[in-house]
C-alpha cells in the first residue's frame, strides 16, 4: 500500500512540477542555476530582486497574449 | 507523438565528426543512426500506424458519410486526434526533413544567448504546455461555435485538414526561421525579408489587425455579460483577485507563483458561486444588471488603466490565472467528451450551407466559413506568438516540429472540442442564442417562433424550452446572446451537468465557462493594447524620436489612448449596430487573423526560397495561396457584394438612400439615429476592410518578388545570402519529441555522466 502511495504522491509532485514549469514558477531557480553555470564574479540578485525585475522588464517589453 | 524526424543536410559541415567539442558528446545523434531508426519498419509500427489510420478513416466515414439521425461526439475525437497523428508523424517530417532541416549541433538562441531570464533553455515537454497556452485562448473557442449554422462537416474538415495543411505548417515555420535569427519577431523578419516597403506595409497591417482583434473579443465579452448580473460580478471580481496576487506576489511572498495561482483559483470559484448568490438578491440583481453599452465603457476605462497600470499589478497575476484556467478546462472539456460522449443532432449540411443571408453570420460558405474559423485551423496571431517569446526558449532545434507543429494541433483539438459542445445542444436553442434581437424580437415566444418559421428539420422549439434553460444557467434570458461565447457555456454545462453535479450545478458550468472565456479575452485585450501601443511609439518615434523612450509617460499614455480609442470605437459600433454586431463585424476578425496568417506565409515563403528549396516551396504556397484567396475573396465581397447583409458599401448605400428618402426607420434600424449609427458604421468597416485588404496584396507582392529574385539569382549563380545569426557550437543534447527514441535515449545517458562542471555554459554577455 505504501509503495502504491508513494507513486501517486510522485505523479502528483511530478504534474506539480510540469505546470509550475509551465507557468514559470521555475524562473527564479533557473536564472540562479545560469548564473553559476555562466561563472558571473557579482552575486546573482535575490529572490524578490529577480521577480522585480522581471516583472519590470515586462513593462517595456510586452508579450502578446493570442486569442 | 514521438518518432524521429529525419535529416537530410548538405553535409557541409559534417565533416570532422558530430561533436563539436572534443571533451564533450556529440551535441546531435548521428544522421546515419537518426536515418535508420527512422526507416526502420517493424511489425508493430506497421501495425500501429495502420490502426490509427483505420480508426480516423473508420471516423471520418461516420462523420462524412453515413447520414444517421444522429452523430456520436466521439467519432469527432477519432477523426481530429488520428488525423493530427499521421499529419505529425508524416506531413510534418516532410516539412523538416525538405524545408527547415534543423540541425542539433548548431546552438539555439536559448544557449548562445543564455542570460538566465529571456534566453533560457527549456525543457520540450514544459515548453509545449508554455507555448500552447500562450497560442490557445478564445478564438479556437468561439470561431467553430458561430461556424455551426452551416452544420457540423464544413467546419470540422477545415479545422482538421486546414490545421495539417495550414496553421500548424505557419506556426512551426514561423518558429524556426525566427529562432535561426536570434528570437526576432514577424515584424523584424518581414523588413529583413521583404525590404523597406513590404516591412512597412506588414507593421501597419499588423497594428490595424490587432485593434480589429481586440475589438471583436471584447465584443464577445460584452454580449456574454449584458444583463447577466452573475456574469458581471463573477468577471467583475477577477480585478481584485488579481490585484491581490499582484501584491502578494510582489511584497509578501515574491516568486511563490503556483501558491498565488491557487489561491486564486480558489477565489475564483468562490466569486462564481458568490456570483450566483448575489444575483438572486433584488440589490444584486439591481446593481449588476447592466445593458451592453454601459459595459462596453466600462470595458474601454478598464482597458486603459489595465494597460497603463504596471504589469505586476494586474497583467502578470491575471496572465497567471488564465494559464492556470487554461490547462484545467481543456483536460475537463476533453476528459467530459470522452465520458459523456453526447449525441450530436446537427446535420452535417444546414440549411444555410448553400445561403449567405445566414442569422449567425452572413455570407456564403465559401469564404466566409474559412474566416469565421480563424484560430484552430490557421490563426495569423500566433505568428507574433511563435517569433519573439518561444523561439528564445528552445533547447535543441529539431524541437520545434513537436512544440510549433504539434502546439498548433493541439489548439485545433480545442476547436473541434468546442464545435463538439455547441452542437449537442438542441438545434433550435443554438439557433434562438445566436441571431441577432433584431430577428428574434428578443422574448421567448417570439424567438420560438422565428426558429420554428425557419423551416429547419426537426426543429420544434418551445417557448418553455428557453426560459427552462436560462433558468437552469442561472440566466433571465438566453435569446439572442450572440457571440458563441454563451453558446459555448451552455453546451459545456449541458455535456458537464451530465457528468458531475446534475441540473443544479448547470449555473455554476455555464458562469464557469464564461468566466474563463472572459478571463482568456481580458488578458488578450491587456496585452493587445500594450503590444499595439508599443508598436505605435515605435513607428511614431521614428519622426519624434522622444517616442521610442518607453519610459516618457506622455508618449505612452498618448499612445495608449490611441490604441484603446481605436478598439474601443469598433466596439461601441458591434453593441450597438442594429444587425447585432457579431453577425457583421465576426467576419471581419476572421479576415483580419487569416490576412495577418498570410504575411506571416508571405514572409516564410520568401525565407525558404532565399535558402535554395524551391522544389518543395509549394510547401508554403500552398497555405498561403489558400488563404490569400479566401481572404482577398471575402475582403472583395464585404467591399463589393450589392447584397446588403455582406457588403459594407451596399449596405451603407440602403441605408444612406433610405435617410435621404426621409424615412423614419429602415430594416433592422428603427430611429434615424440607429440609421445614421449603420451609415457611419459600414463607411469605417468599409474602408477598413479596404485598408487591410491593400496592406496585406502588398505584402504578399513584395514576397513573391523576393522569390523571383531569389529563383533568378540562385539561375545566374549568385551566392544566396541569409539573414541568419552565425554559426555557434551546440554544447548541450535533449530529445526532440515527446519519447526519447533509442538513440536519443543512450545519448542522453552520455552526457548525464557527464560531470556538471565539465560542460560550462558559455556566457551570453
Amino acid at each position: 500500500m505504501g509503495s502504491g502511495l508513494a507513486v501517486v504522491a510522485n505523479g502528483f509532485r511530478g504534474f506539480a512540477r510540469y505546470l509550475g514549469g509551465v507557468m514559470g514558477a521555475d524562473a527564479y531557480a533557473k536564472y540562479l542555476e545560469h548564473h553559476k553555470a555562466a561563472g558571473h564574479a557579482g552575486p546573482p540578485l535575490g529572490e524578490r530582486e529577480f521577480w522585480r525585475d522581471r516583472t519590470d522588464r515586462q513593462d517595456s517589453n510586452p508579450q502578446g497574449r493570442c486569442c | 507523438m514521438a518518432g524521429v524526424p529525419d535529416q537530410r543536410k548538405n553535409g557541409s559541415r559534417a565533416e570532422g565528426g558530430l561533436a563539436t567539442d572534443p571533451n564533450l558528446p556529440p551535441a546531435a545523434v548521428d544522421e546515419a543512426r537518426l536515418e535508420a531508426e527512422e526507416r526502420k519498419w517493424t511489425p508493430r509500427k506497421i501495425a500501429l500506424w495502420a490502426a490509427i489510420a483505420l480508426l480516423g478513416g473508420v471516423a471520418w466515414f461516420m462523420l462524412a458519410i453515413v447520414r444517421g439521425e444522429t452523430v456520436n461526439a466521439i467519432w469527432f475525437v477519432f477523426a481530429s486526434v488520428c488525423t493530427y497523428l499521421i499529419g505529425y508523424r508524416f506531413y510534418s517530417k516532410v516539412i523538416e526533413r525538405y524545408i527547415t532541416k534543423p540541425d542539433d549541433r548548431r546552438a539555439t538562441p536559448a544557449e548562445y544567448k543564455a542570460d538566465g531570464k529571456d534566453y533560457v533553455r527549456t525543457d520540450r515537454n514544459v515548453l509545449f504546455g508554455h507555448h500552447f497556452a500562450a497560442i490557445a485562448g478564445a478564438g479556437p473557442l468561439v470561431g467553430p461555435v458561430i461556424a455551426a449554422q452551416m452544420g457540423y462537416l464544413p467546419g470540422t474538415i477545415w479545422i482538421i485538414v486546414g490545421v495539417v495543411f495550414a496553421g500548424a505548417v505557419q506556426d512551426y515555420l514561423v518558429m524556426f526561421f525566427s529562432m535561426r535569427r536570434g528570437g526576432r519577431s514577424l515584424g523584424q523578419m518581414a523588413r529583413e525579408e521583404l525590404g523597406v516597403i513590404g516591412g512597412t506595409a506588414a507593421l501597419i497591417a499588423t497594428l490595424l489587425i490587432m485593434v480589429i482583434i481586440v475589438a471583436i473579443l471584447a465584443l464577445v465579452v460584452v454580449n456574454a455579460l449584458g444583463e447577466s448580473p452573475w456574469g458581471v460580478f463573477s468577471v467583475g471580481m477577477t480585478i481584485p483577485i488579481a490585484l491581490f496576487m499582484g501584491v502578494y506576489l510582489r511584497f509578501l511572498r515574491p516568486g511563490k507563483v503556483m501558491e498565488v495561482s491557487i489561491i486564486g483559483f480558489v477565489l475564483l470559484m468562490a466569486a462564481i458561486i458568490g456570483g450566483g448568490l448575489v444575483a438572486q438578491t433584488g440589490w444584486g440583481a439591481a446593481v449588476f444588471h447592466l445593458d451592453k453599452v454601459t459595459i462596453a465603457w466600462g470595458l474601454i476605462i478598464y482597458g486603459f488603466i489595465a494597460a497603463i497600470l504596471p504589469v505586476w499589478l494586474l497583467l502578470a497575476p491575471r496572465d497567471y490565472l488564465s494559464t492556470f484556467m487554461k490547462i484545467g478546462v481543456i483536460v475537463m472539456l476533453a476528459l467530459a467528451i470522452v465520458v459523456v460522449r453526447p449525441e450530436v443532432n446537427v446535420p452535417a449540411f444546414s440549411e444555410f450551407a448553400s445561403r449567405e443571408n445566414g442569422p449567425v453570420f452572413s455570407g456564403a460558405l465559401f469564404p466566409f466559413l474559412f474566416v469565421t474559423i480563424a484560430c484552430g485551423a490557421l490563426s495569423g496571431f500566433h505568428a507574433l506568438i511563435s517569433s519573439g517569446t518561444t523561439p528564445k526558449l528552445v533547447e535543441k532545434e529539431r524541437q520545434t516540429r513537436y512544440i510549433g507543429y504539434g502546439g498548433m494541433l493541439m489548439e485545433s483539438f480545442v476547436a473541434i472540442m468546442a464545435l463538439v459542445a455547441a452542437i449537442s445542444i438542441d438545434r433550435g436553442l443554438y439557433f434562438a442564442m445566436n441571431a441577432p434581437a433584431a430577428l428574434t424580437g428578443g422574448t421567448v415566444e417570439t424567438a420560438a417562433t422565428w426558429v420554428n418559421s425557419l423551416g429547419l428539420s426537426g426543429v420544434n422549439i418551445t417557448p418553455g424550452l428557453l426560459s427552462e434553460t436560462a433558468a437552469n444557467v442561472g440566466e433571465q434570458s438566453i435569446v439572442s446572446r450572440t457571440g458563441g461565447a454563451p453558446t459555448l457555456a451552455v453546451g459545456l454545462a449541458h455535456i458537464m451537468h451530465q457528468f458531475i453535479g446534475g441540473t443544479a450545478m448547470m449555473g455554476f458550468w455555464y458562469h464557469f465557462a464564461i468566466m474563463f472565456e472572459a478571463l482568456f479575452i481580458l488578458t488578450a485585450v491587456d496585452a493587445g493594447t500594450r503590444v499595439a501601443r508599443f508598436m505605435l511609439q515605435d513607428s511614431i518615434g521614428n519622426f519624434v524620436p522622444k517616442f521610442k523612450e518607453a519610459s516618457w509617460r506622455p508618449g505612452a499614455w498618448l499612445c495608449t489612448a490611441v490604441m484603446v480609442a481605436a478598439w474601443g470605437a469598433v466596439l461601441l459600433m458591434g453593441v450597438t449596430d442594429p444587425l447585432g454586431g457579431i453577425n457583421t463585424l465576426f467576419p471581419l476578425f476572421g479576415i483580419a487573423n487569416q490576412l495577418l496568417a498570410a504575411i506571416a506565409l508571405a514572409v516564410c515563403l520568401a525565407i525558404v526560397a532565399k535558402r535554395g528549396t524551391f522544389k518543395y516551396l509549394w510547401i508554403v504556397a500552398l497555405p498561403l495561396a489558400f488563404a490569400a484567396v479566401v481572404t482577398i475573396t471575402a475582403s472583395y465581397q464585404k467591399i463589393f457584394s450589392p447584397v446588403p447583409a455582406v457588403g459594407y458599401f451596399a449596405n451603407n448605400a440602403a441605408f444612406s438612400k433610405a435617410l435621404a428618402d426621409g424615412k423614419k426607420e429602415f430594416g433592422t434600424a428603427k430611429t434615424v439615429a440607429a440609421m445614421e449609427a449603420v451609415v457611419r458604421n459600414t463607411t469605417i468597416q468599409g474602408w477598413l476592410s479596404v485598408i487591410f485588404v491593400v496592406l496585406s496584396i502588398i505584402v504578399i507582392a513584395t514576397a513573391v518578388l523576393a522569390t523571383v529574385r531569389a529563383f533568378r539569382n540562385r539561375a545566374a549563380g549568385i551566392a544566396r545570402t541569409d539573414n541568419e545569426d552565425p554559426f555557434v557550437p551546440s554544447r548541450v543534447f535533449a530529445p526532440a519529441g515527446l519519447v526519447p527514441t533509442a538513440a536519443e535515449r543512450e545519448l542522453a545517458a552520455e552526457w548525464d555522466k557527464l560531470p556538471a562542471d565539465a560542460r560550462l555554459e558559455r556566457t551570453g554577455h
